[in-house]
């Protein structure tokens, strides 16, 4: 059975090579940098959906390569110069941590185009793009508020990053809006995919009295100590992880990159990729929220889906004023919504958190 | 900071199972090691048998034919590694750095199918009357079997080099492998033996992730506790009880630091991840440290 993959694997391999180069015309390489392994059940996974909907978009006319694992760090500089050395026109790197890597690999490349994830930086040849994940955490933060019964909500966080922050104080947010008594445990697992870590981590929470879990790592081990557990409600992070649901797995929040990548690389074989700023939320559906299931009481279920459709429509930003800093000062007056400068760099806890953000 | 958050007794109970995993694989190591032998392939062996108890314990349907099926798995990648290094001669560390990154390929493959897949249940035993004691019977006499096959290894190994023959051939081979081999021992085959027994005890512990720990398949998910179990050898100065000491002293902190985290503790969270690492290192350092086995790492052959 495997030697039987491993074959087909091989020979398509063969195929792929020799049938472009007896084309004649050149395909667009698409490259594609992945922080974990693409059966992680969650983030790298569904990047790599992102590019098999590339693949199925453009059939023989583009062909996508993609390394995965890459630490963040050193080791992703290489691999990208090796894409861009390799003929890659359009590489994908999808963690946070490969920004400064991608910016240098993207100066000795100038014609080759680079996408970066979640990151700020750009330059002629680099765009960034990001979802709107908070929105989703707001959706989170609103169930789990009503869900709690110990009103001890268990967070385990990646790495201090304004993206993980924002995550943070959105969810909290609309968690203490529905529940002013609840408190959040936050563990900063430092990974982003390390399931035993994780899975220690969800362990420790339960054990301190959280009965609901928000995860911002990868893996789905925190599902399954929850499962264990037995009465500890979780939410899908980054893909649907529906086969914990419907429950402990209560809804979730899912990334859908296909359209943006399909789109990004139609850009490119048509010439007209520019460098761009996108950061796209539950409207345009980069971010969508997983089944909310039967699990959670009809009304909450009722409210939290009215919540996904006034964040769908604009009607109500996840940061409306008024919203005080963790030290007591002023950030947003009433009916002032927060501007996504502030919130791409956010490093600061919203009041009512106790904790610290590690520096 | 809340510290009344942290309950002792889960603390101490979750120790015993987060060094389970460390504690399997590096009993493996150190018989390789303490016969002469240097594998740094633990992490590969590690993940190929978590793989292959994952595959056997679902199809199955039961945990313990998983275990046995990451011991065979993790053994015959291991063998590989005994054909190319004791009978090839080829560079040992080299080799073992390839069997890893060989093993995490290997695995992702025979994994391909089983990703999101739910392992069979593996309950917790409650020892009877034992069980039952107060403080000492939730810590110690609660947990799942592996557990307890774990520290009857330990216990196992150490008793086998200490007392036993075979044992003293074993080390005779590990200290200076021409003197052994001149008293007409089979320095090969019990160099071969040997890292069969480190192959199977490092897919015991992968498996103890896939089915008990976390429990499911995922690539990769052994991030690197194979690493950590071959540091753990050294740093016990390849003695038994003392590599206990440190899988124990490394789980623990490692659990301690995230409730402290949990709890809200007003430490820097980088210093509380570096505890587990600095904890075990110091300790065992202090503690003397004892000599390697005098053929570790050095290839041999009976013509020379």
């Amino acid at each position: 059975m495997t030697m039987k993959t491993l074959l087909a694997g091989a020979t398509l391999a063969l195929g792929l090579a020799t049938g472009a180069a007896a084309d004649g015309h050149e395909p667009v390489t698409v490259g594609f940098v992945y922080v974990g392994p693409v059966g992680d059940g969650g983030w790298t996974y569904e990047h790599d959906q992102g590019r098999l909907a590339v693949e199925e978009a453009f059939g023989d006319a583009v062909e996508t390569v993609f390394v995965e694992s890459v630490p963040e760090g050193p080791d992703a500089e290489r691999v990208m110069t090796q894409m861009a050395l390799q003929g890659a026109d359009l590489i994908f790197t999808t963690s946070f941590g490969y920004m400064d890597q991608t910016i240098a690999v993207a100066e000795k490349f100038p014609d080759v185009m680079f996408e970066h994830a979640t990151g700020y930086k750009r330059a002629d040849n680099v765009s960034t793009y990001s979802a709107r994940f908070y929105e989703g955490r707001a959706v989170q933060g609103h169930i789990a508020g009503q869900m709690t019964e110990s009103n001890i909500i268990g967070y385990i966080a990646s790495f201090p990053i304004p993206e993980v922050i924002r995550g943070i104080n959105s969810a909290y947010l609309h968690a203490k809006e529905v529940n002013p008594d609840v408190e959040f445990k936050i563990i900063w697992a430092y990974t982003w995919f390390d399931p035993a870590k994780e899975a220690e981590a969800a362990t420790v929470l339960i054990e301190q009295g959280a009965d609901v879990i928000l995860q911002h790592t990868d893996s789905t081990a925190p599902q399954a100590a929850a499962q264990a557990a037995g009465n500890v409600v979780t939410f899908g992070q980054a893909s649907d992880m529906a086969e914990f649901a419907p429950f402990p797995r209560v809804s979730s929040i899912i990334d859908d990159w296909a359209p943006y990548y399909v789109a990004r690389t139609q850009a490119v074989i048509d010439g007209t990729w520019e460098s761009t700023d996108t950061w796209d939320g539950i409207g345009p559906g980069m971010v969508g929220i997983g089944e909310i299931t039967d699990a959670v009481p009809a009304e909450v279920k009722a409210s939290a889906e009215a919540l996904v459709e006034t964040l769908r429509s604009g009607e109500y930003h996840a940061f409306s004023g008024p919203i005080n800093k963790q030290d007591g000062s002023a950030w947003l007056a009433e009916g002032e919504i927060a501007d996504d400068g502030t919130l791409a760099g956010m490093d600061f806890y919203v009041e009512g958190l106790t904790a610290e953000i590690p520096q | 900071m809340d510290l009344s958050s942290i309950n002792p007794i889960l603390l101490l109970a979750s120790l015993m199972v987060a060094a389970t995993p460390i504690i399997l694989a590096a009993i493996g190591e150190l018989v390789v090691e303490r016969a002469g032998v240097l594998n740094l392939g633990v992490e590969g062996m590690m993940i190929t048998g978590a793989v292959c108890g994952f595959i056997v314990a679902v199809n199955t349907g039961s945990p313990w034919l998983g275990f046995l099926g990451a011991a065979v798995g993790g053994a015959i990648l291991s063998l590989l590694f005994g054909v190319l290094t004791q009978l090839l001669l080829s560079n040992q560390v080299a080799t073992g750095l390839a069997l890893t990154l060989f093993g995490l390929g290997l695995s992702a493959l025979m994994g391909q199918g089983y990703i999101g897949i739910k392992a069979p249940e593996f309950a917790d035993w409650h020892i009877p009357l034992l069980g039952d004691i107060p403080i000492i019977g939730p810590v110690i006499f609660q947990h799942d079997p592996m557990v307890y096959v774990g520290l009857i290894i330990v216990t196992a190994v150490w008793a086998f080099l200490k007392y036993s023959r075979a044992g003293l051939i074993l080390r005779a081979v590990g200290e200076n492998h021409e003197a052994a081999h001149a008293l007409g021992y089979h320095v090969i085959r019990v160099r071969l033996l040997a890292i069969m027994f480190g192959g199977a005890c490092a897919g015991l512990g992968g498996a103890y992730l896939s089915l008990v720990r976390v429990p499911q398949w995922t690539e990769g998910m052994t991030a690197g506790a194979g690493w950590i179990a071959l540091a753990i050898v050294v740093f016990a100065s390849w003695r038994p009880w003392r590599l206990l000491l440190g899988a124990y002293l490394f789980g623990g902190v490692t659990v301690l630091q995230l409730n402290l985290q949990a709890a809200g503790a007003a430490i820097a969270v980088e210093y509380l991840s570096m505890a587990p690492y600095l904890a075990t290192i110091v300790v065992l350092v202090i503690m003397r440290a004892g000599r390697a086995p005098g053929s570790l790492g050095q290839s041999f052959h009976a013509s020379r």
